[in-house]
C-alpha cells in the first residue's frame, strides 16, 4: 500500500472516535463499579485522578499533592506532546457534549463555517480559570462547580444512576403484572438490589447539566469552549505543545472547509489559535487539498496564534473576582466555628471543615458509593454556596453504617482522608483516639412515644449500634389511659458512647420531625465544635 | 374620520377555496365521532361499559390489592411422632443433619424440582462471630442438601435487613456461602413489595410483604440465630420473619408481641431451623462484641415453631420457663402448641 492510499484509508479521527468510546465506556463502567458490592479494588476515581485541575488546585490549596492525584501529571505530559487531546480523546464530558451536538446538528455546512469560527466571548473561561486558581490559593476551592469530570461524576451520581434504577424498577414491575415466566424475562433479573435512592436537590444538579448540554445546539460545544476550566488550563499549557495542526498556506485555497466539524473553534482556515485547538483531526479529514497536517512545527506567528486570547487586564481583573471571592464566601457566616448549622455533618474521615473546603471537589464520589444512601449533595442550606453540592448526611433518609469506610475510599482529594474500620471504630491502634464521632444525639422529649404518650418503642435503642449502647433505658410501670399497666422503656443518651451514625432518627417512627436526631456538635474532627469535655468518665475508656 | 381607502382591503389575487361536499361530511361525521367517543367515556355512569367517570372521586384512587402466599407447611412422615429435632455435638453439618433427621430427614420436605425459598436473618452489617446473624455455615451446608441430596430447582436466599442490603449480605457471609453452595440472593428494592392478606393478624392484616422473591416458590425454609433482645425478650424463629416487612414496620415496636404473634400466622413455613451456634446472650439484637456471644453448638429444626421457640428460650438462652407474652399468643392464634413435652426428639 503506497503512503498515499493508506492515508486515505487510515483516518485520526477513527483512532479518535475509538479513544473516546474507551474513554467514556470506562467511565460509565466506574460509575457503575462504585458500589459497595461491585468495588473490587477497581480504580474508580481514577480519571478524577487524572485531571491536572484537580492536582494544582489541590496543591495550590493544601501544599500537598494526596494519593493518586500525581497521575494528573500524564494528562500535562500529553498537552505538552499534542496540545489539548484530553479534550477531544478522553475527557466524557467533552465526548458528550460533542456527541449531542453532532446529533442535533441540523445546519448546513456554510451555517456550520460561523458556528465553528474563534468568538471573542471565548476567553471566559481563561477568566473562570484565574477565579479558581486565586480562590485555591487562598483556600477555598470551587472548581468541582465546573470542572468536567467532577461534574459529569456528580451528575452520573445524583440523577442519572437513580433514573436507571427507576427504570429497571418500572420494567420489573411490568414483567410481573404480564406473570411471564419465561428465563430471560425471569422478574427477579430485573431488580436494582437498592432500595429507590434520593438526593437532595437532584433536580438543579439535573438541570445543570441538561442546560450545559442543550447549550451545544446554539453554541457547538459551548462548555468546552466557553465555560470550561480544566479546557482553560490545558490551553494555557498547549501554547509549549510540540504537535501542532499545520497549514500550508501554499496548497490552501482558503475553501473554509476546515471549519465544517471544527471543535474547538481554532480557527484552522487563517492563524492556527493554538489553545483552542482539541486536536480532534476533524479539520486534517476535512480539507479537500490536503494543506492541513499534524505534526512538530515550531511557533511561527505568521502561523499560529499561540497565547490564549486573554489580556493582562483581565486577567488582573479576573484575580481581583477571586480575591474578592473568598472573603465574600467566609463572611458569609453560615459556616464559621460560631455559627455552623446543625445539619453540617460530614462523613468519617472527613477532615476539620476548614481543610474540608481546602479539598472537596464535589465530585460526589462518596455520594455515589454511600451504600445506604445517607451521603447527600448539600444545599445551600447546610453550608451556605460554598458548600454546595459537599457531601453532607441526611440522618432522615438513612444512617452510616458502622463497618463501612468505602466514602474515604473513593475520595479522591482526601476530603474525606482513607480511613479503616479499625480507625472509625477506635479499635487496636486507634484505641486512644477513640472512635470516629460525627455528631451527637439528642432526644425530643416532648414528641419521643414512651417519654410523651406512654406508649412502648425504643426502636433508636435497639438499633444503636455501640456495644454498650449509647442509647440506653429507665423501665418504669405506668398506668395508661385505658388503665392497664404499661411496661415502658424509656430511652436516654449516653453522651460519650454516642457516635453519632444516625441509625436511631433514621428509624425513629416519628417520622417528620424525629424525636431523635444528631446534629453536627461534638464531631471529633473538630477541637472547636466538641460539646463534652475530654475523659469525663474517669473509669470510661 | 378616515377615508375610505381606494383599493378594496383583500388582496387581488384572493381565491376563495370552497369546501367540498364529501369533505364537509367526513368532517363533520369525524368531530361528530370524537365528540360522541369522549361524551361517552367522560359522561356516562360509572357502571356502563368502558366509562371513565368518577362522581366521588373514589374510584380514581388506587388501591393497591392485597396477595396471598400459600401455606407452605408439608405433613410429617407416618413413623416420625416430632415436631421438633435437635442436633447436638460434632461439626456444623453434622449437627445440621441430626436435627433434620430427627424429624424425618430433608428429604421427605423437599421434593425434586422445588423451588426454595430460605429467609436467614440478615438484618445487620455484622461478621458472623458476633451472632448477629444466620451462620454462614448453616446455610451453606442447607442449600448444599437442598440442591444436591433433595435435588431442587432452585434455592433463593432472602432477607430484607435494616442496614444497606448489599453490604449486610456480604459481611455476613450470607452471600458467599449462598453463591458457594449454588444458591441464588435476592435483594430488596423498591419494586419488591406488595400488600399481603393475612385473615386472623390483628396488626397485619393487609401490609406490605416483600412479595417478589416468593414468585412460583414451593418450599420455604427460616433460619434465625437465637439472640437477646432488649424489648421483646428474645428473638428467635419466629421473630426472624420480621424481616419479610416493609411498609413503616418500627411502628410495630408500639406492640411488639402482637406483631410476633401475627408473623406466626402470616408465613406458614416448610420449616423453620433455629441456629443456636452462636447465641446472642445480651446487648441484642445488634450485639457488636464477641464478649456477647455464647457457643452453644445446637441446632433445632422444626415444624412446630411455637415449641421450638420455648425450648430455645428456655435451654438456650436459659431463661426458663417464663416466656415472652408472643408465644403465648402465637399460640392462641394456633400457630403451634407451647407444650413442648414428648414433641421433642435430640440426637447427640
Amino acid at each position: 500500500m503506497s503512503s498515499r492510499t493508506f492515508r486515505r484509508k487510515f483516518r485520526l479521527t477513527n483512532v479518535r472516535i475509538l479513544s473516546q468510546v474507551f474513554f467514556f465506556g470506562a467511565f460509565i463502567f466506574f460509575c457503575w463499579a462504585t458500589w459497595t458490592s461491585r468495588l473490587k479494588g477497581y480504580p474508580v476515581s481514577r480519571i478524577l485522578e487524572m485531571d491536572p485541575l484537580v492536582m494544582i488546585t489541590t496543591m495550590l490549596s493544601t501544599g500537598y499533592v494526596y494519593r493518586y492525584l500525581g497521575w494528573g501529571l500524564l494528562v500535562i505530559a500529553l498537552t505538552l506532546l499534542f496540545g489539548r487531546v484530553f479534550c477531544n480523546w478522553i475527557c466524557p464530558y467533552g465526548t458528550l457534549h460533542q456527541f449531542v451536538g453532532w446529533l442535533f446538528n441540523v445546519n448546513t455546512t456554510k451555517e456550520n463555517f460561523d458556528r465553528n469560527r474563534y468568538k471573542p466571548i471565548y476567553f471566559l473561561k481563561y477568566g473562570i480559570l484565574t477565579v479558581f486558581l486565586v480562590m485555591a490559593a487562598m483556600g477555598s476551592l470551587q472548581i468541582g462547580l465546573l470542572d468536567p469530570i467532577c461534574l459529569m461524576y456528580r451528575s452520573v451520581a445524583t440523577v442519572f444512576s437513580p433514573a436507571i434504577d427507576m427504570g429497571v424498577d418500572a420494567t420489573g414491575n411490568a414483567i410481573a403484572a404480564t406473570g411471564a415466566e419465561a428465563f430471560w424475562l425471569d422478574q427477579l433479573k430485573f431488580a436494582p438490589g437498592v432500595p429507590r435512592r434520593v438526593f437532595v436537590g437532584s433536580f438543579w444538579i439535573g438541570m445543570f447539566i441538561l442546560a450545559l448540554v442543550g447549550a451545544n445546539v446554539f453554541i457547538p460545544r459551548f462548555f468546552c469552549r466557553v465555560l470550561c476550566p480544566l479546557g482553560a488550563l490545558l490551553g494555557a499549557i498547549s501554547r509549549f505543545s510540540l504537535f501542532r495542526i499545520n497549514r500550508d498556506v501554499h496548497k490552501c485555497t482558503d475553501c473554509d472547509l476546515c471549519l465544517t466539524r471544527c471543535e474547538g473553534a481554532a480557527d484552522p482556515q487563517s492563524l492556527v489559535r493554538m489553545s483552542e485547538c482539541f486536536s480532534c483531526m476533524n479539520c486534517i479529514d476535512d480539507c479537500p487539498e490536503d494543506a492541513l497536517s499534524f505534526g512538530i512545527k515550531g511557533l511561527d506567528t505568521k502561523q499560529v496564534v499561540a497565547n490564549p486570547e486573554f489580556g493582562r487586564r483581565k486577567l488582573v481583573f479576573s484575580g481581583v473576582i477571586g480575591a474578592l471571592g473568598y472573603p465574600f464566601f467566609r463572611n458569609d457566616g453560615t459556616n464559621t466555628n460560631e455559627t455552623f448549622s446543625s445539619d453540617l455533618i460530614r462523613p468519617p474521615g472527613s477532615v476539620e471543615e476548614d481543610e474540608f473546603l481546602e479539598r472537596c471537589i464535589k465530585c460526589d464520589q462518596c455520594i455515589n458509593v454511600c451504600p445506604t444512601n445517607v451521603l447527600q449533595p448539600a444545599t445551600f442550606a447546610e453550608g451556605g454556596f460554598e458548600s454546595l453540592w459537599t457531601p453532607v448526611m441526611n440522618f432522615n433518609i438513612s444512617h452510616c453504617q458502622l463497618k463501612c469506610t468505602l466514602c474515604s475510599e473513593v475520595c479522591p482529594t482526601g476530603a474525606i482522608r482513607k480511613i479503616t474500620v479499625e480507625e472509625k471504630l477506635g479499635k487496636g491502634e486507634f484505641e486512644e483516639a477513640g472512635p470516629i464521632v460525627l455528631g451527637t444525639a439528642f432526644f425530643d422529649r416532648g414528641r419521643c412515644l414512651p417519654h410523651a404518650m406512654e406508649i412502648p418503642c425504643v426502636v433508636c435503642e435497639e438499633v444503636c449500634p455501640v456495644s454498650p449502647k449509647a442509647i440506653q433505658t429507665k423501665d418504669e410501670e405506668v398506668k395508661d389511659v385505658t388503665g392497664n399497666i404499661v411496661l415502658l422503656n424509656k430511652p436516654f443518651m449516653v453522651p460519650d458512647l454516642c457516635i453519632g451514625c444516625g441509625i436511631c432518627e433514621a428509624e425513629c417512627p416519628v417520622k417528620d420531625d424525629r424525636a431523635v436526631y444528631v446534629t453536627a456538635v461534638g464531631e471529633s474532627r473538630s477541637q472547636e465544635r466538641q460539646l463534652l469535655l475530654k475523659n469525663r468518665f474517669d473509669t470510661e475508656s | 374620520m378616515a377615508s375610505k381607502p381606494d383599493k378594496p382591503i383583500q388582496h387581488p389575487e384572493y381565491e376563495k377555496a370552497p369546501m367540498d361536499r364529501r369533505t364537509l361530511f367526513r368532517r363533520i361525521a369525524t368531530a361528530t365521532g370524537l365528540g360522541a367517543g369522549t361524551g361517552y367515556v367522560s359522561l356516562a355512569p360509572a357502571n356502563w361499559p368502558l366509562s371513565l367517570r368518577d362522581n366521588s372521586g373514589h374510584r380514581s384512587q388506587h388501591v393497591p390489592e392485597s396477595k396471598a402466599i400459600p401455606d407452605f407447611r408439608v405433613a410429617k412422615p407416618d413413623n416420625i411422632h416430632w415436631d421438633v429435632g435437635i442436633g447436638r455435638g460434632g461439626s456444623v453439618p453434622q449437627i445440621l443433619r441430626k436435627s433434620l433427621d430427627a424429624i424425618g430427614g430433608l428429604q421427605h420436605y423437599i421434593k425434586p424440582g422445588d423451588i426454595v425459598l430460605i429467609k436467614p436473618n440478615v438484618a445487620f452489617d455484622r461478621s458472623p462471630a458476633l451472632g448477629a446473624t444466620t451462620n454462614p455455615e448453616i446455610l451453606e451446608c442447607l442449600i448444599n442438601m437442598i440442591l444436591v441430596d433433595c435435588r431442587a430447582q432452585e434455592v433463593r436466599v432472602t432477607d430484607n435487613p435494616i442496614e444497606s442490603p448489599a453490604d449486610c449480605f456480604a459481611k455476613s457471609g450470607v452471600r458467599r456461602a449462598t453463591e458457594k453452595a449454588g444458591g441464588r440472593v435476592y435483594l430488596p428494592d423498591t419494586n419488591a413489595f406488595r400488600l399481603l392478606h393475612t385473615p386472623g393478624a390483628k396488626l397485619i392484616e393487609h401490609w406490605w410483604f416483600f412479595h417478589r422473591p416468593f414468585s412460583n416458590v414451593d418450599k420455604v425454609i427460616g433460619i434465625a440465630p437465637v439472640k437477646d433482645h432488649n424489648l421483646c425478650e428474645a428473638s428467635m424463629g419466629i421473630k426472624n420473619w420480621y424481616g419479610l416487612l416493609g411498609g413503616t414496620r418500627n411502628q410495630f415496636h408500639q406492640d411488639i408481641h402482637e406483631i410476633v404473634s401475627d408473623l406466626s400466622i402470616m408465613i406458614r413455613p416448610t420449616m423453620t431451623i433455629v441456629d443456636g451456634t452462636h447465641i446472642l446472650m445480651k446487648n441484642g439484637p445488634t450485639g457488636g462484641d464477641p464478649s456477647n456471644v455464647l457457643q452453644g453448638d445446637t441446632i433445632l429444626s422444626g415444624l412446630d415453631p411455637v415449641a421450638q421457640d420455648a425450648w430455645a428460650f428456655e435451654h438456650l438462652l436459659g431463661r426458663g420457663k417464663n416466656y415472652p407474652a408472643y408465644l403465648a399468643k402465637a399460640e392462641a392464634k394456633g400457630s403451634g402448641k407451647l407444650d413442648y413435652e414428648g414433641r421433642i426428639r435430640e440426637i447427640t
